[in-house]
């Protein structure tokens, strides 16, 4: 009997699809079989409107060992017989629901993605979006997602060392919870999450399995919100365990470096089912799962329910034949039950078992084989009005100094310290930048001279305003971030964070900003290793902002070379390196300030690897005392908060524009301000007219004033306290 | 003859590995990990009980861990005068086991802190802090959901005269405030000691600031002073 309509929406699968399941499989598929099409054929799991886009992304590279789409993370070379894995994703869905343990389990989901490669997690970053503060729904989302983070992250032992907060209307009611761990290897300890041999075993280690998230991934992460009341959605929210997700972390590793297992598999997004079909697939094997074996956590559950299941803290691993007895006793040494719930079969067939009967048999390639869609977009009538926009008129120059203060203690710029405070940085005492320090989070890795450098970014206001630029931008700004930390960008992963792709406006924003990434990448020579894609961020029919966010990792070859943003020496010289030319498109003073967002951002690539090739160079000739790139805030906030960070004022002027509040707050990327000993100065001019990047004297760094000519002048104390107190203020806890 | 530390660790310990770097990398003595299930710590001249979750916190943070096979020797350890350092949530297993009076409850502010932290010396002693002065303010870091300090008014009032009390939470200038307490503590207390003076508990990390890069080496003070005992134990 063909599916009614109500059982195809629960699963999220169009009739069209249906139509296509039957014609495949020559048959109506039973209730087991089309859950697992559900599953796997989600926008989550298969990537339906995106998969087209994402082989735009370069994915190679000289570092590259494992490339993105190939494994559960991607993996890049640093020498020394070591690897750095890596990956971003996104919670969103699950977070608008339960703040609090859709961001752990974000942040769950995250380390067993690096866990499944047999590396160690060594640091979280996030990057979050909400609605403004002023709303209550939205702080209640805000302190949620933190606590959960926090909650989740303290447990495990892994540091939390940096990322990013913005709030925008955009975001209300549909935030953005993007988490990214990396995870150090070493040579010949890479695990696979491939099932390659007929014979061997899949062991189900970890939590029982329940009934809490079915349906997760194609009911909740792959369709728009209401904007009404979506409690009822919270059943397909899961909760977290970070106790057994720190203990499931050592058990693994103890049990990768055995050599008793074939693969290992984080049972994420669509549980059972897509980890082990997956595996499969990888392999070109099929398998068989006894149902009954998987260990509940109660009664009555169907082969349905276990095969969808999104518990938490759950790795299946693929175990030698022969070899389960001693994998079983490294689990039981930590208290962990393991469960022997099926083979690897040699058909290309996935049997699931129930009560000694097949409850589904369907070939793993039909299993995997999601329809493709590339609906093709249209610009959006949007983007022609608000690039013509007019700018409001120049306000008089004596507000410019309570302008900076504003911009400063604004919501998306003042310190995050009471957000970082609460999660650990330093656990594993290898942290050398801490968050609020520098444009990056800095790692050092024990018994080598290295360190990696980690930034993760991405301006959805930008790329709502032009979603090629947008894209390429986030690229170029979280590589820079990794820049002024020292470190020479080695690879990104991203967050696709967009609405719903089956409108033109939509599609169009997806398709161009994965165009202007992938320009961006080719440009700056770094590689897409890993990423995922959140589609149907709506709420209430509206998209949230085009929100490319992008995680970038930079290796030091030298530690000690490494840079953060503070000031660090009176008589010092400020520079600026790169184009100063800027007006004032998608800029946070407009915003902030006008309540407007418009214009159209450009940004130079060429001009870009320049300026980026040419700081990486002067930082390993230890040339620069500090640097910190002009993003959110333009020119004028960036200087200050160099000097904020470094506690240390600032006499100059900076480069004059066409009105005085661009020369100021004006967004231009690809703008560098560092400081150097005065005696360095005219090297570092000469080196970078080499390269052909402009580069201007701004002033000098000392006293305890903050002194921009003609413009402003203020005591260091009051920006300290603008930016210091700005998010509490706006929270109303100061 | 080299001294060895043993680390103790139970299930959601994290602070071992970084306890093992400082003893064994920067301090340059011996160290070996103890598995909660095991017994057996002959061999060993001082304990550590690192920081972490053990056991997820569930129940209470340190309920669960003190219970653990291990702890009926390192009860027995502290006895005979062993040196034993419990930091962050080894300092609340050592209050749930009874060797340190006292309990951690959850920080006032309800949140988790992370963050650098004066510390007031309160008593130079061996074999903990011989090489700090009374009165010296130092600088160790907080990671912690649950450090504030309790105990009742009569209890507290003995260890404030015998001399248990190793540290306050203060300011720069070693000024014990309300606004330097990170976590509620009553008395600003950040660390205690038995009567004996033998078992410490402290929430801050010692651990995390033993080299420059990482933000101190103010961590060195405890570790050094310790060594400086075991030698002269061993003498």
């Amino acid at each position: 009997m063909p599916a009614s309509q109500e059982t195809l929406d629960t699963i999220a699968l169009t009739r069209a699809e249906y139509d296509l399941i039957v014609e495949k499989l020559d048959r109506e598929p039973n209730e087991v079989e089309l859950g697992l099409f559900g599953a796997l054929w989600s926008e989550h799991c298969g990537y339906k409107h995106s998969k087209p886009l994402l082989g735009l992304f370069p994915t190679t590279g000289e570092a590259v060992q494992v490339e993105a789409g190939q494994e559960n993370a991607g993996v890049v070379d640093i020498g020394d017989g070591l690897s750095i894995v890596f990956k971003a994703e996104s919670h969103n869905h699950p977070s608008a629901v339960e703040p609090y343990q859709g961001a752990a389990t974000g942040v769950g989901g995250i380390i067993r993605d690096i866990l499944a490669m047999g590396a160690r997690p060594i640091a979280l970053l996030n990057s979050l979006r909400f609605g403004p503060l002023d709303d209550a729904r939205n702080r209640f989302l805000f302190d949620g997602v933190v606590r959960g983070i926090s909650g989740y992250g303290n447990c495990i032992g892994i540091p939390d060392v940096g990322g990013e907060i913005v709030f925008a209307d955009a975001y209300s009611g549909n935030p953005l919870v993007n988490a990214m761990c990396i995870g150090l290897l070493r040579d010949g300890e890479l695990m696979s999450a491939a099932a390659k041999t007929p014979g061997s075993v899949l062991l189900a280690v970890g939590s029982a399995t329940g009934r809490d998230g079915i349906h997760g991934a194609s009911g909740l992460a792959s369709r728009t919100f209401s904007g009404g009341d979506d409690s009822e959605m919270r059943p397909t929210v899961q909760v977290g365990d970070p106790f057994l997700e720190k203990v499931l972390i050592e058990a693994c590793l103890e049990a990768a470096k055995s050599g008793h297992l074939e693969g290992l598999q984080d049972m994420g997004a669509a549980g059972l089912t897509s980890s082990a079909i997956e595996c499969a697939e990888r392999g070109g094997t099929g398998l068989e799962i006894n149902v009954d074996a998987v260990p509940r956590r109660e009664e009555g559950m169907t082969a349905y329910d276990v095969m969808l299941s999104e518990s938490q803290e759950r790795m299946l691993l693929i175990v030698k034949e022969g070899h389960e007895g001693p994998v079983s006793e490294i689990f039981e040494r930590w208290d962990l039950h393991v469960s022997n719930i099926g083979t690897v079969t040699d058909d290309g067939i996935a049997r699931i078992f129930e009560n000694g009967k097949i409850v589904a048999e369907v070939s793993v390639e039909t299993l995997v084989a999601a329809p493709r869609y590339r609906p093709g977009g249209t610009r959006p009538a949007y983007l022609d009005a608000l690039h013509a926009q007019p700018l409001p008129s120049e306000p008089n120059p004596e507000m410019a100094g309570q302008l900076l203060l504003n911009l400063l203690g604004s919501p998306n710029i003042a310190s995050r310290r009471s957000v970082y405070r609460q999660y650990d940085h330093e656990v594993q005492t290898n942290t050398l930048a801490k968050p609020g320090a520098g444009d990056a989070a800095i790692v050092r890795i024990r018994g080598t001279q290295k360190a990696i450098a980690i930034a993760i970014d991405g301006n959805g206001r930008h790329a709502y305003l032009e979603p090629y630029t947008g894209g390429a931008m986030a690229v170029a700004e979280a590589c820079r971030n990794v820049v002024c930390a020292g470190g020479t960008p080695l690879a990104i992963t991203d967050c696709l964070n967009f609405g719903d792709p089956t409108k033109p406006d939509v599609y169009y924003q997806l398709e161009e900003a994965i165009k202007g990434m992938s320009a961006a990448c080719e440009a700056l020579g770094v590689p897409v290793i890993s990423g995922n894609v959140s589609l149907f961020n709506e709420s209430a029919g509206e998209a949230i902002y085009p929100t490319p966010v992008v995680g970038a990792v930079g290796l030091l070859l030298d530690a000690t070379t490494k840079l953060t943003a503070g000031f660090t020496n009176q008589g010092d010289v400020v520079l600026l390196l790169g184009d100063p030319t800027t007006g004032l498109a998608g800029s946070e003073y407009l915003a902030h300030e006008y309540d407007q967002v418009s214009g159209q951002p450009t940004i130079d690539l060429a001009a870009e690897a320049s300026l980026q090739k040419l700081v990486v160079a002067l930082a390993d000739d230890r040339l620069l005392h500090s640097a910190h790139d002009s993003a959110d805030g333009g020119l004028a906030v960036a200087i200050a908060e160099c000097a904020i960070i470094g506690e240390l004022g600032f006499v100059g002027d900076v480069p004059e524009m066409d009105r005085w509040d661009a020369a100021l707050f004006g967004e231009a990327p690809s703008r560098i301000v560092v400081s150097c000993a005065s005696t360095d100065a005219d090297v570092i001019i000469r080196r970078a007219a080499e390269l052909g990047v402009p580069a201007e004297r701004l002033g000098e760094v000392g006293g305890q004033r903050f002194t921009i000519y003609d413009d402003l002048d203020l005591p260091l104390a009051d920006l300290i306290d603008a930016h210091a107190n700005g998010l509490d203020r706006a929270l109303g806890t100061a | 003859m080299s001294s060895r530390f043993a680390i103790v660790v139970f299930p959601g310990t994290w602070s071992d590995v970084d306890w093992h770097h400082a003893i064994t990398g920067v301090l340059g003595a011996e160290a070996d990990y103890v598995f909660h299930k095991q017994t057996d710590l002959s061999g060993f001249d001082a304990v550590v009980l690192p920081g972490g979750f053990s056991y997820g916190d569930y129940l209470r943070p340190g309920a669960i861990a003190h219970l653990s096979p291990v702890m009926r020797s390192v009860i027995d350890f502290a006895a005979s005068g062993g040196p034993v350092i419990g930091s962050c949530n080894g300092f609340q297993v050592l209050c749930e086991s009874g060797l340190l009076p006292g309990a951690l409850m959850r920080n006032q502010s309800l949140q988790f802190r992370c963050q650098p932290q004066h510390l007031l010396v309160e008593r130079s002693a061996a074999p903990f802090t011989s090489m700090t002065k009374a009165g010296q303010v130092i600088s160790i870091p907080v990671s912690h959901g649950d450090g504030n300090y309790y105990a009742d008014p009569e209890i507290l009032e003995s260890m404030e005269a015998n001399g248990q009390i190793a540290f306050r939470y203060c300011d720069a200038t070693g000024a014990v405030t309300e606004a330097a307490n990170p976590n509620g503590s009553l008395h600003n207390i950040a660390g205690v000691t038995n009567e004996a003076g033998n078992v410490l508990g402290l929430m801050p990390h010692p651990e995390r600031v033993v080299e420059p890069e990482l933000g101190g080496t103010d961590g060195l003070l405890f570790l050094r002073s310790m060594l400086d005992a075991l030698h002269e134990h061993a003498v």
